[in-house]
């Protein structure tokens, strides 16, 4: 601002510093759960539930020992028997009167999160990509008709057929495998990824194309050269929301899986039921459970923003 | 030899007709121009040409190879659009290249960075060649359009209005730049616009289209001389020729046929010794010559006037119309004879 004189819609020095300190004030009070869980994964099983909250504690990392380990109570005499501990973390252990007696299955089921989470993701967006070039570009017969169709998939909550599912993934031997949860997830998040990326073809003129295919390239390459890299802000922006839902997703999770391609959703409440309540552990597993949608929407936050930003204003 | 040829071409859209058992040849190294208002068919008869729409009809020739049966990326042409043609994601070196990096063109980068120089030096875009093409001005985006269009040498160079949507002073430059280009190298090209300035100072031929229909082709100069029906005539020339019915203001001596007089807003003379009782009702000045908006036995006439006549709204004067260079159309508005033969 080089003068005093303010043009309309412009905030004074006061008005920015009270909508800034909103806006960190909200930050903080948003933050305050994640940081706990982050702080409570940290703590010992008696800081964790101890009577005021303790604020200042002294870390240790036994949440995440017990989050990836499964223990057994011994008696002294028996523990004393099988000489020094060979780790840090079977001293940690000891100390509470326990012997490690093998890894969890935090770690698989993790995995499982990864795996089904990415997968479908990567799935939902690549098939969204072309369909919605398709709708943008082509004459399809039934156009609206079809995207009105892709659409109402969404206008219940899915848990609403789960029994429908359940009964279908059991005829077709899809329960509890990665594939089956991968092709669920894809095809819930398929309708969202049509119309959002449809909303961003449509964006992209369609001199582009014409332009390459008359300099010499086939449609194929013109999309692949000009057209996805236009896509890329609203790729991003479609992926993270996919990402998002089959991530987090429970209900699901919790009807379709048990075993092999159990995600980590429905195990980490497990942790509580084994050998009483071990909230270190449940804020361990929570915290990691976290980092790859914090991480992935970091990565991908400028592209996002454009993202959001570019679908609202248009439409 | 013919540059291209549309022989008897129909496209529809829907119901609309766009262009119309339209036939039209361009000579190689010709400049031909397109000129008629939005919707007279002009962008859809470029299409046509690049095979980015298919004739219902009719066949289209490039090189005296029918091509009407192949894709875009086969014929071999360059198809300059009105905007939007820049790739953003790409530097304006990477816009140029690529055409010379299509699959079936593949030069080797060597050559690709000479023509690619050679071209920039040409449109005067050598020093931005690394800048993103979002960084660049109108001007310099229409000129690394021009020049993705020049880098590959096609048989056909087509070009849909690349000026208007640049300012006036910026049209020019180009305007000029690209006849010059044209002529170096020795380019055939279809010019699309509704500019009539860029039609008369362009063209080779002016092919003036009405409803996807062609009215007529011919020079500029016949063009503005012996149009072939009144739509033609009231296509080039500003301000709008004067239509005045046979026999009124002393025009007689027409061919037999004659119905319709059009006379040239220069070929009235405002404040005459002779001719017809006239009343200026406006005049508006264009720096080295002034338009006379005139009243005179009932019609509403335009007029140039010389620099040193000055004229003021509501005063009274006279008209003379220099009869023999008036230009005949019949009853049907076509051409039936003009006074002063091309």
């Amino acid at each position: 601002m080089k003068s005093g004189i303010l043009k309309p819609g412009q905030a004074t020095p006061l008005g920015k510093f009270l909508a800034g300190s909103a806006v960190a004030l909200y930050a903080l009070v948003a933050m305050i759960p994640l940081v706990w869980i982050l702080a409570t994964g940290f703590k010992s099983p008696p800081d964790s539930i101890s009577y005021p909250p303790k604020v200042f504690f002294e870390p240790t990392l036994e949440g995440y020992v017990n989050l990836f380990t499964t223990r057994s109570r011994q008696t002294a005499e028996y523990i004393e028997s099988l000489g020094p501990p060979k780790s840090w973390y079977e001293e940690l252990v000891r100390r509470r009167n326990m012997v490690i007696s093998g890894p969890s299955r935090f770690a698989d089921r993790y995995w499982n999160s990864i795996v089904i989470g990415f997968g479908s993701t990567f799935l939902a967006v690549f098939l969204g990509t072309l369909a919605a070039y398709g709708f943008s570009r082509f004459k399809v017969p039934l156009k609206d008709d079809l995207l009105f169709f892709i659409l109402s998939t969404r206008m219940m909550p899915p848990v609403a057929v789960a029994i429908p599912i359940f009964l279908m993934f059991r005829q077709l031997g899809l329960s509890d495998t990665a594939a089956g949860m991968i092709l669920l997830y894809t095809a819930v998040n398929l309708s969202l990824s049509v119309w959002l990326l449809k909303g961003f073809v449509d964006e992209i003129p369609r001199e582009y194309e014409e332009a390459a295919v008359v300099d010499g390239y086939s449609r194929l390459q013109a999309f692949w050269k000009v057209v996805l890299p236009q896509m890329r802000a609203g790729i991003a922006a479609t992926a993270i929301f996919c990402l998002i839902f089959a991530w987090n997703e429970y209900a699901f999770a919790l009807l379709l899986t048990s075993g092999t391609a159990q995600t980590a959703p429905p195990f980490i409440p497990i942790i509580i039921g084994e050998g009483g309540l071990d909230w270190p552990a449940v804020a361990a597993g929570t915290t990691l459970f976290l980092m790859p949608v914090v991480v992935f929407t970091v990565l991908l936050r400028n592209q996002l923003l454009r993202g959001i930003t570019f679908g609202a204003v248009r439409k | 030899m013919a540059g291209a040829v549309l022989e008897n071409v129909t496209k529809t859209f829907g119901e609309t007709v766009a262009v119309e058992n339209l036939s039209l040849a361009v000579g190689r190294k010709e400049f031909l121009v397109l000129l008629g208002p939005t919707g007279a068919g002009k962008t859809t008869t470029l299409r046509l040409l690049a095979g980015l729409e298919q004739p219902d009809s009719g066949k289209v020739h490039i090189a005296g190879e029918d091509v009407t049966a192949q894709p875009p990326a086969a014929r071999d042409v360059a198809f300059v659009f009105q905007q939007y043609s820049l790739y953003p994601h790409y530097t304006v070196f990477e816009n140029l290249a690529f055409p010379l990096r299509a699959p079936g063109r593949r030069l080797n980068a060597d050559s690709i960075r000479r023509r690619v120089g050679e071209i920039s030096e040409m449109l005067r875009i050598g020093h931005k060649l690394n800048d993103r093409v979002t960084q660049l001005s109108g001007g310099e985006m229409q000129r690394v359009s021009i020049g993705r269009a020049l880098v590959r040498k096609p048989k056909l160079f087509l070009m849909d209005e690349p000026l208007s949507s640049l300012d006036a002073k910026l049209r020019e430059d180009l305007r000029v730049e690209l006849k010059r280009i044209q002529r170096d190298l020795e380019a055939t090209i279809v010019y699309v616009t509704h500019d009539q300035l860029e039609a008369m100072t362009l063209a080779d031929t002016i092919g003036i289209l009405q409803e996807g229909r062609l009215v007529q082709a011919d020079s500029p100069r016949i063009a503005y001389e012996r149009p072939a029906t009144i739509y033609a005539a009231q296509r080039l020339g500003s301000p709008q020729i004067n239509l005045i019915e046979a026999g009124r203001l002393g025009l007689a001596g027409g061919p037999p046929a004659a119905a319709t007089a059009g006379i040239r807003p220069e070929d009235l003379t405002v404040g005459a010794e002779i001719g017809a009782e006239a009343k200026i009702i406006a005049v508006e000045h264009r720096g080295d010559e002034a338009v006379a908006l005139i009243e005179a036995d009932g019609l509403r006439l335009h007029a140039l006037l010389d620099a040193g006549v000055s004229m003021e709204p509501g005063s009274r004067t006279r008209v003379a119309v220099r009869a023999e260079s008036a230009i005949w159309f019949d009853s049907g508005e076509r051409l039936v004879g003009a006074g002063a033969p091309g």
